[in-house]
C-alpha cells in the first residue's frame, strides 16, 4: 500500500515554543485516521502545516510525493467553529461555492459543472433548502455541514476536519459518522482531530497520539494503552485499576491543584 | 421645485463639487464594506492621517500636493504591513504608532510654512467646492482604478476576509491581497481628501457600509446598497452646504450619519424598534 499523504519529521515552532517536533505520519490512500491528543498538543498546528498555511521549521510534507501547493485542491480543511466570523454577509450557497475558487481562479464564472458539484454537496448534507440563508442564522449543526459541503464541493483526495465532534449534539455526530462511511467508499483520505477517545477507538481505522512528539500511530487497539495513554496526557491522566480517565479540561490549570468546576472527562478503557 | 434643484448646479465650481462628491461618495462605500467587515475603521483613520507630512512635504517641495499625500499613504501602509507581518508588533499597535508619528510630522511640517492655521483647515475638513478640472480628472482616474481592482480582486479579497484559511489551502497568497486592500484604502483616502478631508474620510469609509450591513445579506447587495448611501449622501449633503450655507464635508457626513441612525432602528429584522417588536410578542 503507497502512503498517498506523508509528513516527513515535520517540525513546527511558534516562536521558538515548538509545536511539533519531528512527527514522521504515513496515511495510505482512503484511509480514515483519528488524531487524538490533549489541548495543546499540536493538532491543529499539524493541520495547518498540512495545508499550507505555517511552513514548517524542518520537515515536509507530501500528498501523492508531491508539495501540497503545487495540486489543485488535494486537501480540503474543515477549520474549527471558533475560527469563523459568522456574522459575515455570506449565505450558505455562497461558502460552497468557495470550494470551487481554487478550480476557478480569481474572474471566471462559475461553469455547470461548479454549480453540479455545489448542488452535490448541498444534497449530500441534507442542506440544500438552506442554500441562500445568511450562515449566521444557522444552528451549531448546520453550520458545520456548510463547511462539509464546501470541503466535499473541493472535490479533495485528503479531508482535514478540525474538532469536529466538539460542540455539536450527539445526532449531528452521528450524522457526520454517517458521511465518513460514504466518503470510505469515494476514496477520500480523511483525518479528524478530536478529543474524544471513545470515537476514536471505536469508529475509525487508524489512530495517531500526538503529544507535539507522535507518541503511537496505528490500530486503536495497538495506540490506546495504558502506556501510550499515560505518556500524552502526562499528569492529566489517571489510572483506576485497568480504567484509564484523563481530564481535558483548563489547560494550564492541569497539574497545579486548583480544582475545577467545570472539567469534563473522557474516560477510556484500556484494552 | 425643479428651480430649487437645479439652482446650485448652475455655478460651474458646483458641478465640479457635485461630480467629485458623488465618485468619492461611491468609491468609499464600496471599499468601506471591507473596512467594515475587517475592522479595519481605525486603520482608515490613520491612513487619513498619515497623509499630512506627504501633503506638507509637498507643499514645501513645490509638487503636486495628491501626489505627496499619494506616496505618503502608501507609505505607512506599507509600514503597517511590514511592522505586523511576523506578529512582532499587533496591528491596533503598529496604526497607533505610525498614525501619531506621521500626524505629529505632518503638523511640523505645515506649522513651520507660516500659513498654518488656513491650510491645516483646508487639509483637515476639505474643499470640495474648491475642486479644479484638473483634480477632477485625477479623482475619477484614481476612482476607477480603485472600483476596477474591487471587482478583479473580489474572490481574492471575499477569500482573504472570510476564510484566510481556506485561501491557503487553495494555493493563494491571502497575505499579499491584504496589502493590496492596504494600497487601494490609500487610494481612496487619497481621492476623498479634497471633498471630506483627513478627519471626516473615515466616516465616510465606514458609515455607508455599516448602514447596508444592516440592511443586506450578501457582500454584492451590501456594496450596492451602501453605493446608494454613499452617492445620496454625498449629493444631500451639497445641497444642504449650499442652502444652509455650511461645511460640505461635515454636511455629506452628516447626512449619511442620518441614514446610519435610520437603519440602526428600523431596519427590518436587525433594527432596535423592529427587535424590540419582536421581544414583545410571546413566543
Amino acid at each position: 500500500m503507497t502512503a498517498m499523504l506523508a509528513l516527513e519529521e515535520l517540525t513546527v515552532r511558534y516562536n521558538g515554543q515548538p509545536a511539533l517536533e519531528r512527527v514522521t505520519l504515513h496515511v495510505p490512500h482512503g484511509a480514515q485516521v483519528a488524531i487524538v491528543g490533549p489541548n495543546g498538543a499540536g493538532k491543529s498546528t499539524l493541520f495547518k502545516a498540512m495545508v499550507g498555511l505555517l511552513r514548517p521549521q524542518h520537515g515536509h510534507v507530501l500528498v501523492h510525493g508531491r508539495p501540497p501547493g503545487d495540486q489543485t485542491d488535494p486537501v480540503a480543511y474543515v477549520p474549527q467553529r471558533e475560527e469563523i466570523d459568522w456574522r459575515f454577509p455570506v449565505t450558505v450557497a455562497d461558502v460552497v461555492m468557495m470550494g470551487r475558487y481554487g478550480r476557478l481562479g480569481a474572474v471566471r464564472r462559475p461553469q455547470a459543472a461548479d454549480r453540479e458539484a455545489v448542488a452535490r454537496a448541498l444534497d449530500e448534507l441534507s442542506i440544500a433548502h438552506l442554500a441562500r440563508r445568511p450562515i449566521g442564522e444557522l444552528s451549531g449543526g448546520q453550520q458545520q455541514r456548510v463547511f462539509l459541503a464546501r470541503a466535499l464541493a473541493q472535490e479533495p483526495h485528503v479531508l482535514l476536519l478540525d474538532e469536529p465532534f466538539t460542540g455539536v449534539d450527539a445526532s449531528a455526530k452521528e450524522a457526520l459518522l454517517g458521511l465518513l462511511e460514504v466518503l470510505r467508499g469515494e476514496d477520500i483520505t480523511v483525518l479528524v482531530s478530536t478529543h474524544d477517545m471513545n470515537t476514536a477507538a471505536t469508529r475509525f481505522e487508524l489512530a495517531a497520539l500526538l503529544n507535539q512528539r507522535l507518541i503511537a500511530y496505528g490500530p486503536p487497539a495497538e495506540v490506546f494503552t495504558p502506556a501510550h495513554i499515560g505518556e500524552a496526557y502526562g499528569g492529566q491522566a489517571l489510572f483506576v485499576g485497568d480504567m484509564v480517565v484523563v481530564d481535558q479540561c483548563c489547560p494550564g490549570h492541569v497539574g497545579d491543584g486548583i480544582a475545577h468546576r467545570h472539567s469534563h472527562t473522557g474516560e477510556e478503557k484500556a484494552p | 421645485m425643479i428651480d430649487w434643484l437645479t439652482e446650485p448646479f448652475a455655478l460651474a465650481f458646483m458641478q465640479r463639487a457635485l461630480v467629485a462628491a458623488v465618485v468619492v461618495g461611491l468609491v468609499c462605500s464600496v471599499l468601506g464594506c471591507y473596512v467594515v467587515l475587517r475592522s479595519m475603521a481605525f486603520l482608515g483613520d490613520a491612513l487619513a492621517h498619515a497623509v499630512l507630512p506627504g501633503i506638507a512635504l509637498a507643499y514645501l517641495a513645490g509638487v503636486d500636493l495628491l501626489a505627496g499625500a499619494l506616496v505618503a499613504a502608501l507609505l505607512v501602509a506599507l509600514g503597517i504591513g511590514f511592522l505586523t507581518r511576523h506578529g512582532t508588533v499587533r496591528e491596533d499597535t503598529a496604526i497607533g504608532i505610525l498614525f501619531a508619528a506621521a500626524l505629529s510630522l505632518g503638523v511640523l511640517l505645515i506649522s513651520s510654512t507660516g500659513s498654518y492655521a488656513t491650510d491645516l483647515t483646508h487639509i483637515l475638513f476639505g474643499d470640495v467646492l474648491g475642486v479644479s478640472t484638473t483634480d477632477l480628472w485625477l479623482t475619477g482616474g484614481l476612482a476607477a482604478a480603485v472600483l476596477l481592482a474591487v471587482a478583479l480582486l473580489y474572490r481574492e479579497l471575499l477569500l482573504a476576509s472570510f476564510d484566510p484559511l481556506l485561501a491557503h489551502t487553495l494555493g493563494r497568497r491571502p497575505g499579499l491581497v491584504l496589502l493590496a486592500l492596504l494600497v487601494l484604502l490609500a487610494l481612496t483616502v487619497v481621492v476623498s481628501l479634497q471633498t471630506v478631508g483627513v478627519g471626516l474620510v473615515t466616516a465616510l469609509l465606514v458609515t455607508p457600509g455599516a448602514t447596508a450591513s444592516l440592511l443586506t445579506q450578501r457582500l454584492p447587495t451590501m456594496m450596492a446598497v451602501a453605493a446608494v448611501v454613499g452617492v445620496v449622501s454625498s449629493v444631500v449633503g451639497l445641497y444642504l452646504s449650499y442652502y444652509l450655507d455650511v461645511a460640505s464635508g461635515a454636511a455629506i457626513v452628516l447626512t449619511a450619519t442620518a441614514f446610519f441612525v435610520a437603519a440602526f432602528f428600523l431596519a427590518p429584522h436587525r433594527g432596535l424598534v423592529w427587535r424590540r417588536l419582536g421581544d414583545a410578542r410571546p413566543g
